[in-house]
């Protein structure tokens, strides 16, 4: 069971989350090549070790979260607002 | 020594006749199933994964193909990866023709493969029952199994009556989620993974494969760019460099992990899905049940263990493990839908790591780098798919062209727009 420190509500258990995927990929520019459109919707890096996600609070607050979560250990060690980027997060 | 064992060295040919005769003289004739072999510094095929699909493969290259320079690499012993993770489920009730005709095929194999590998496997024909509770999922259903039978699939509608008759230990009426009825395809059914690793190795060994457990793959040889394009030519293991003109990755679960060491990016994420199994108890199931109004999937062991499972855990891991949320939801499912099970125990829990794809469907490719082939992205289909996985694995290694029944799971289609999304849900990965 994952607990996950919520910015707005505190710690609360894994099943108020829902699990929104890969928060380490950034949308290309509209007018980029298909290749890269390809890369941000179907490539992942799928990395045995750290890992940004989006999570969503839905059974909370309701906002987005973005979580940098060990996938082999599930150890949290950054849970941030959604549109806070921290530095040298993703890509 | 052409690293080919004898017939006696890999145990002789297992028949009732056979069976009498070791009765008879104390059970010591009996001896490995198959060789422990060595490396060697070169083969034509390396195949990377000793699991079901990376065996099946190499049994097809001798067998099918008379390719028979073959190596598979697995970096623990056979058998404890995902090939022994499943919960045994055969079946092809799928929707989208391509993937119809591909896994029933592999049911087709499935149907004559103990004769053909001289293994008990137990393939049990004894059907797949999918239940449904929703007029929507009735109209689904429906579709479903009319494109299954304009295929020549079998696929039987039965109403409430029938599945009362068929599996008294339903509650139909159970509080929450009344069962409406089911499809039933009396051809899906079970068989003991286990044997479906040892029959494919014992029967690959006896082809001149070489089985080599223990050697982990750390990384991918490939040539100078400037030379050949970058193809590569091998693999360094932890027992040293192996050479091969054409190297297959069979590492679902961890083919994201293999492929970056080939500098490739897949279109995968590494899902963890539970499976597990009561104490034994007499026969109450002879039938494989699913449940439509969640992701709940049971059969019964012939052991006399009921196996069952449900869905991923939901997030990205490697974790051979699975956490409780999952596991309370699945007991959930399991006692609403058979409330008589609420008394028996769960005697063992477990998890395997899929590839889960980003369209639910498998991957059996060429890749960008010559020399390269993939059977990967398997998610909760894997083990149903070995045989037919195998052989087309198989062809395209033998004929560098993919095998018609699966030139649709070529890696291409997610960027050329042909993906072979099952149920319409798009890509994300931990939805399928």
């Amino acid at each position: 069971m994952l607990r996950i420190r919520c910015p707005w509500c505190g710690e609360r258990d894994e099943i108020e989350f829902r699990y929104r995927g890969d928060a380490s990929r950034a949308r290309p520019a509209a007018d980029a090549a298909p290749a890269a459109f390809h890369a941000y919707v179907y490539e992942r890096d799928n990395p045995c070790g750290w890992h940004w996600e989006w999570w969503l609070h839905i059974g909370g607050c309701r906002r987005l979260l973005r979580i940098e979560r060990h996938t082999l250990t599930h150890e949290i060690r950054v849970v941030t607002q959604a549109a806070q980027i921290p530095d040298g997060a993703g890509r | 020594m052409n690293g080919r064992p004898s017939i006696r060295e890999s145990g002789g040919s297992y028949s009732g006749w056979r069976l009498l005769l070791e009765g008879l003289t104390g059970q010591r004739g009996w001896s490995r199933a198959w060789a422990k072999a060595t490396p060697r510094p070169r083969y034509r095929v390396v195949i990377v994964g000793g699991g079901g699909h990376g065996l099946a493969t190499a049994y097809y290259l001798a067998s099918e193909y008379g390719i028979r320079d073959v190596a598979v690499l697995e970096k623990g012993p056979i058998g404890l990866g995902n090939v022994g993770r499943n919960t045994t489920i055969i079946r092809s009730n799928y929707f989208l023709p391509d993937n119809i005709r591909f896994y029933e095929y592999s049911l087709k194999l499935w149907e004559g493969l103990e004769r053909q590998l001289n293994f008990n496997a137990m393939v049990s024909q004894r059907g797949a029952l999918n239940l449904f509770n929703t007029e929507g999922q009735r109209d689904l259903f429906t579709r479903r199994a009319n494109q299954m039978r304009l295929l020549g699939v079998d696929a039987e509608a039965l109403d409430r009556e029938q599945v009362k008759a068929l599996v008294p230990l339903i509650d139909l009426d159970n509080g929450r989620y009344p069962v409406l009825g089911g499809f039933l395809q009396p051809r899906g059914g079970t068989v003991r993974h286990d044997a479906v690793a040892w029959g494919y190795a014992r029967a690959a060994s006896r082809a001149g494969v070489d089985i080599i457990e223990h050697c982990e793959v750390t990384g991918i040889a490939r040539a100078a760019a400037g030379v050949t394009g970058g193809r590569v030519t091998g693999v360094h293991t932890t027992r040293g460099l192996i050479e091969a003109e054409t190297v297959c990755l069979a590492v679902a679960g961890h083919s994201s992990q293999l492929a970056a060491m080939a500098g490739l990016t897949l279109p995968i994420e590494s899902h963890v899905l539970q499976a597990f199994v009561t104490e034994p108890i007499k026969p109450v199931l002879d039938v494989v049940v699913t449940y439509g109004a969640g992701h709940f999937y049971v059969s019964q062991s012939d052991k006399g263990g009921l196996v069952f499972g449900g869905a991923i855990d939901g997030y990205n891991t490697y974790g051979q493990r699975g956490t409780l949320p999952v596991a309370e939801d699945v007991a959930m499912e399991a006692v609403t839908l058979m409330p008589a099970l609420a008394r028996v125990k769960v005697l063992r829990q477990w998890g395997g790591v899929m590839d889960m794809s980003m369209d639910g469907s498998p991957i059996i490719s060429r890749t960008p780098l010559d020399g390269l082939i993939l059977n990967a992205g398997w998610c909760y289909g894997g083990f149903k798919a070995i045989p037919a996985g195998g052989m087309t694995t198989a062809h395209l290694i033998a004929c560098n062209a993919p095998h018609p029944l699966a030139a649709h799971l070529d890696l291409d289609r997610f960027a050329s727009g042909r993906t072979m999304d099952e149920r319409g849900i798009g890509p994300f990965p931990y939805a399928h």
